[in-house]
């Protein structure tokens, strides 16, 4: 059996804050094998958003060890933590993060643009990612041209662009109505049947329903790791809300 | 993230911001056009000064006679004449400074044609003395060997006197009386207008050394080596002094002057032009620099001001950028290539500006302008350090940034 994507042993976040100790993250020892689809939850303050802001390489641990696809990452400088995030990491937002002056194309190919992929390649690259997202025919639309769903599709375009092996999504369904949030969790859904892993940060429960397994924190500790008995097929939910409408 | 992305990127944000830019580069933009415009009236102005002056013979000198004293009288500059053919000869020889030492005779006399007449000074020159006083021929031809060795009977004249001698005629050819002496005129000197101080020196004429030696001064000149001057042509404007120094030491030996021994000669030169030109050729330069330099201040507060607040705007966008892989180097590299693209654009539009302006200026006022490409290069280059300069602490900031905490900035 090949040895986990993610593994990690007494991994600690501590913020030093007004002369006091915060402890965001406490001992956080798990291993999340390939093609893992997983759900972090947790009230706010719990420790979850610490969690995956190590886990996606944004921050260095203040302790513990933390081996991303083998390497050891928890003592990277900040410029081969920016290479890793770019290589190995693709983020989706809530509030989908894109630049509003450029196309959807131009959005996409953002991350090749640090990954010194050549031009002619990138478009390619980006093209094939957004027709993977169902929007090639939009490729030429700016962020107010496109509706909610669309734009976060985009987002999903942009970190799957560059082929990464973790697709982290904070609240990727805050800020969308349910029947586009059941799109964009089939498209998170199809992605990870294709292979990739994929860690979704929620604090809903119909969300996190769609994972194969559960992570919940409180205080900074992990409370709980079940695996998902049944997940909820996100592709059947958006098939059954399609037949009213099409009545 | 390579240059190229960097300036599109940079575009694309100035666009964004269209009104923003170009009240940012205004700065840049009045401080350099005005710079460039100012640089191209000074320039005209110089190189019309320097034209009435070099007009006289630029770094050119006159080696005089000096005087004797008689019976307590002093005689006056070129009342004791020592100066020699000879001492011309070793000046161009021994001094490596001097490039001609024209040695030459003049007299005052009255010129007659048909029934018309007018007195004007004669010199009587050498070939050296033609180039040592840029002189150029206009109508007609100079003299030649012939004439210049064997006392030939022909003159050049200067243009006032071919207009008051042959109003309305063509001179070339026409046989003149110097102190009745026929000669044929053979050429018109080209005008060269009035000295600096309201002298015409087109009202002259020449003959050939030998010539007025032995047919138009006669007495003591006839046989005689001695010159009334000697007209003396540095290489180089800046060696005026040293040659003076040189030319000196050198005459001083030849006339056997002992140490602490009066000099027998004179020399006058317009080094004081040379130096006046140069102080106020200095005091605009220091102005234009200042100028420059606080409009450039200016204009580059501006520019950082606008990137302070660009950065601040965009800090989710920079969060971004850094969660998808920008190391801190890229962010910092585009937010400098931004200002500097500001700061460029302002440039080059207040060159065209400038170049626009000075134009006006000749074609309005009559007044001469030159743009030099120096000035142009030197301009867009300083607006292209402005832009390092005041774009590097806003981008430096950028790049501080936490990726975490400027992804949720609202």
């Amino acid at each position: 059996m090949p040895a986990p994507l993610i593994v990690t042993e007494n991994l600690s976040k501590t913020y030093h804050i007004g002369g006091g100790d915060v402890r965001a993250l406490v001992d956080l020892s798990i291993a999340i094998p390939n093609g893992e689809m997983i759900a972090i939850m947790g009230p706010s303050g719990s420790g979850k958003s610490t969690c995956m802001n190590l886990l996606g390489c944004l921050d260095s641990p203040s302790g513990g060890s933390y081996r991303l696809d083998g390497q050891d990452v928890a003592q990277l400088d900040s410029d081969a933590l920016a290479s890793i995030r770019n290589e190995k990491i693709g983020f989706v937002f809530q509030q989908f993060n894109l630049l509003a002056r450029a196309t959807a194309l131009d959005n996409v190919e953002l991350p090749l643009t640090y990954g010194r992929v050549p031009r002619r390649l990138r478009h390619d690259k980006a093209a094939r990612a957004l027709e993977a997202v169902g929007l090639g025919e939009r490729m030429d639309h700016r962020p107010s041209q496109l509706s909610g769903g669309q734009m976060q599709r985009v987002a999903i375009a942009r970190a799957i662009v560059n082929s990464p092996q973790v697709l982290m999504a904070d609240e990727p369904t805050g800020a969308l109505d349910s029947r586009t949030g059941a799109e964009i969790m089939a498209l998170f859904q199809r992605l990870n049947g294709e292979g990739i892993t994929v860690i979704v940060v929620t604090h809903d429960e119909h969300v996190a329903a769609h994972a194969k397994r559960i992570l919940r924190f409180r205080d900074g500790r992990l409370v709980s790791d079940e695996p998902v008995a049944a997940p909820i097929r996100a592709a059947d939910a958006v098939a059954a809300m399609a037949v009213p409408e099409a009545a | 993230m390579t240059y190229g992305d960097c300036i599109r990127a940079s575009i694309t944000a100035l666009k964004a911001n269209l009104l923003r830019s170009i009240l940012t580069s205004l700065g840049i933009i009045i401080g350099i056009s005005s710079v460039i415009a100012m640089v191209a009236i000074g320039a005209g102005a110089e190189s019309r000064v320097k034209e009435s002056i070099e007009s006289l013979g630029s770094n050119i000198m006159i080696v005089l006679n000096g005087s004797r004293t008689t019976g307590g009288a002093r005689g006056g500059t070129g009342s004791n004449i020592t100066l020699t053919e000879e001492d011309a000869a070793a000046l161009q020889r021994d001094v490596a400074s001097v490039e001609v030492a024209a040695p030459s005779v003049q007299g005052r006399f009255q010129l007659v044609f048909g029934n018309t007449n007018w007195s004007t000074n004669i010199h009587g020159i050498t070939e050296e003395y033609m180039t040592a006083r840029n002189w150029q021929v206009d109508q007609g031809r100079g003299f030649n060997d012939t004439e210049y060795r064997s006392a030939g009977k022909v003159a050049l004249i200067g243009a006032t006197v071919a207009e008051k001698l042959f109003p309305g005629e063509d001179p070339i050819g026409k046989v003149i009386r110097i102190n009745k002496v026929p000669v044929q005129v053979v050429g018109v000197l080209a005008a060269k207008g009035q000295t600096p101080f309201g002298q015409d020196q087109d009202d002259t004429s020449f003959i050939p050394i030998t010539t007025a030696k032995k047919r138009v001064l006669g007495g003591r000149w006839v046989k005689s080596n001695l010159v009334s001057q000697i007209t003396v042509k540095v290489r180089d404007a800046q060696d005026v002094a040293e040659a003076e120094r040189e030319v000196t030491t050198l005459l001083r030996q030849r006339h056997r002057i002992p140490e602490g021994g009066q000099d027998d000669f004179n020399i006058r030169n317009i080094s004081q032009f040379l130096a006046a030109r140069a102080e106020s050729t200095r005091v605009m330069g220091i102005l234009l620099a200042s100028v420059a330099a606080i409009s450039l201040v200016v204009g580059g507060i501006g520019i950082m001001n606008i990137m302070l607040v660009s950065v601040t705007e965009r800090t989710r966008e920079i969060g971004l950028r850094m969660a998808l892989g920008a190391r801190r180097r890229d962010i910092l590299t585009q937010f400098v290539v931004e200002a500097i693209t500001l700061s460029l654009l302002g440039g080059l539009i207040g060159v065209a500006l400038g170049i626009g302006g000075s134009h006006l200026i000749a074609k309005t006022g009559d007044w001469p302008v030159l743009i030099e490409p120096q000035a142009i290069m030197m301009a867009v280059g300083f607006s292209a350090a402005v832009g390092v300069f005041f774009g590097f602490y806003p981008a430096r900031k950028a790049s501080k940034l936490d990726p975490i905490d400027a992804l949720r900035y609202e």
